[in-house]
């Protein structure tokens, strides 16, 4: 970029953010534009830096858990589930079977939460207003539940190593259902206000297309490549915390262009739905915490160990030197890997395309920068 | 960190005769054996050092000139086309102090192998971009928070961190509250951050 100058007349360079509302944070995206096709860009990224890997190695495993919550804020659940699970696969012991229901359930509406964030925002950018105050209102009921179970709202610290802190309260079930009923014909709403709608299919068809074999090369997971038509999903795939037991299905759809994702987010959450329909049913009783020391120390060795999270795969590589703190904790962020197809997708298409194509990888900057 | 250097002088059992020796500061590691691994030591002979597998997950250790075609070879011949995550470790202690660590899946074989290899301070591993196109950030953060770089790279330059800093901070002599104080007080215009 730096062999480009105002004088050389075919080329502008334009500079979005890190202050812009579309770009989700503080993304700063550096474009190179032919009139009003992007020729290129590039991602500046780094602002939310907080060497949270590097916090781990000087805290204990119990004490590094709350701070993956403020990786990806807006699913903290699912972090929280990879990196006990991370820790669980060295210590070699799995949380009693009560606890992964609830984990489950806990999870998947955290998926909900998530691509209700996602849709609002996406929508908004796009210039759709009104689902915005839509999701927010049922992504409300979601962190009710939250609150009721921990507390805790956003960074929840929902589980622990081994299982989880707190029983399930009185009246869970009820309140899961009675989500769960209220939820779906929201999604209908949802799908009643934008699907169909022409200014919706306009923008996003076609838009930011990246194929199955692209995904690959650029590692991109989640929603991104199952719109691609890739039927993967870690949770069929290398199924944990028991969800081989549940059925449902992997939406798929084949263009991979942003309304792709589109359908896949939604069909997804619907799918959500059903597997928290499923758990709810089932909650069995017994403990809630496995049989986990006070004081973790796994024995020397590495494991991967990686969640289907909202955005994709997130994965914790983790090292221990057979002390009560990680050696290395590694995070294999989803949010950022996709980030790095932006560029791929955006080559040829027009600046408002950019807006449109930032919003649909869904990246929250938390977990970019880590 | 002081105590991250705490040695490990805790008995196991402070009483008794002295029972079997505590178990060494290593991994538990089995060998690891398949179709697979028959393929590539017939393809790399003296390359690879060990096949090994911990807790289920299988990884291989080669000589870092050999990963690059490694992994080219494994993309092509055994469908290994994601690159999952690209990491390292730092052992100071060590003569070459850093570990190299690169995760692979396959979609087809839903299987997982991580490609582990040692790199010296100062030397130039080659880059996997022309391999797997994820390397590309994945590696700038390597070099970004250990300071090793990749030859080849198209665009080798920090990633997270601001160009300008000065340091490595995931290396273990960087200590948690040290910042580049200069930067700092060059562009934030404050003597310190913390």
């Amino acid at each position: 970029m730096a062999d480009s100058t105002f004088l050389d007349s075919t080329e502008l360079v334009l500079n979005m953010g890190p202050q812009h509302p579309s770009t989700h944070g503080v993304l700063r995206v550096i474009l190179k534009l032919d009139g009003e096709r992007v020729r290129g860009t590039e991602c500046v990224i780094g602002y939310l830096h907080r060497g949270v890997e590097k916090i781990a190695e000087n805290r204990t495993y119990q004490m590094f858990a709350p701070y993956v919550d403020r990786m990806d804020y807006v699913a903290s659940v699912s972090n929280g589930l990879g990196y006990c699970l991370a820790i669980e696969k060295l210590l070699n012991v799995e949380a009693p079977p009560r606890a992964q229901v609830a984990r489950v359930i806990l999870t998947e509406l955290n998926r909900i939460a998530s691509h209700l964030i996602w849709l609002g925002t996406h929508a908004l950018d796009i210039g759709a207003i009104t689902p915005l105050f839509y999701v927010f209102r049922e992504r409300e009921e979601i962190l009710n539940i939250y609150e009721n179970y921990c507390g805790a709202r956003l960074t929840t610290h929902a589980f622990r190593i081994g299982g989880l802190q707190y029983e399930l309260y009185d009246g869970f079930e009820e309140q899961v259902k009675a989500f769960c009923d209220m939820f779906l014909p929201k999604v209908d709403e949802y799908e009643e206000l934008l699907t169909g709608n022409r200014i919706w299919i306009e923008r996003l068809k076609g838009v930011g297309i990246l194929n199955g074999e692209e995904c690959k090369q650029y590692g991109v997971t989640g929603p991104m490549l199952r719109a691609a038509g890739v039927k993967w999903d870690l949770r069929k795939a290398q199924p944990y915390s028991g969800y081989e037991q549940y059925d449902f299905e992997i939406p798929t759809c084949e263009n991979g262009d942003t309304f792709d994702r589109y359908i896949v987010r939604m069909q997804e959450m619907r799918q959500s739905v059903r597997i928290i329909r499923q758990a709810v049913e089932k909650i069995p009783a017994g403990p809630i915490m496995g049989k986990v020391p006070k004081v973790i120390k796994p024995p020397v060795g590495e494991a991967y160990v990686s969640i289907e999270a909202p955005k994709g795969e997130l994965g914790y590589f983790v090292a221990s030197d057979g002390t009560t703190q990680p050696y290395r904790v590694r995070v294999r962020p989803p949010s950022f890997i996709n980030l790095q197809s932006l560029d791929r997708m955006c080559r040829g298409a027009l600046i408002a395309d950019v807006v449109a194509i930032i919003g649909t990888i869904d990246i929250v900057l938390g977990e970019v920068d880590r | 960190m002081p105590e991250e250097q705490k040695p490990e002088v805790k008995p196991a059992a402070p009483a008794g005769a002295p029972a079997a020796p505590k178990p060494a500061a290593v991994m538990a590691v089995a060998p690891w054996e398949s179709e697979l691994t028959r393929l590539l030591k017939d393809q790399f002979p003296d390359q690879i050092a060990e096949f090994s597998t911990y807790l289920g997950q299988n990884f291989l250790i080669a000589k870092v000139e050999a990963v690059v075609p490694i992994l080219e070879f494994l993309k092509l011949e055994a469908d290994f086309d994601y690159l999952v995550d690209v990491t390292a470790m730092d052992y100071p202690k060590r003569a070459e102090r850093f570990d190299l660590i690169y995760i692979l899946y396959s979609f087809a074989r839903n299987e997982r192998v991580r490609v582990k290899t040692v790199v010296a301070e100062g030397f130039k591993p080659a880059t996997a971009v022309g391999v797997h196109l994820t390397a590309n950030w994945l590696e700038r953060e390597v070099f970004d928070m250990f300071g090793i770089e990749f030859a080849g790279h198209p665009d080798m330059k920090r990633i997270l961190l601001p160009e300008e800093w000065e340091g490595y901070p995931l290396r273990k002599d960087y200590p948690i509250v040290k910042q580049d104080e200069r930067w700092v007080k060059e562009n934030l215009g404050i003597e310190s951050g913390q």
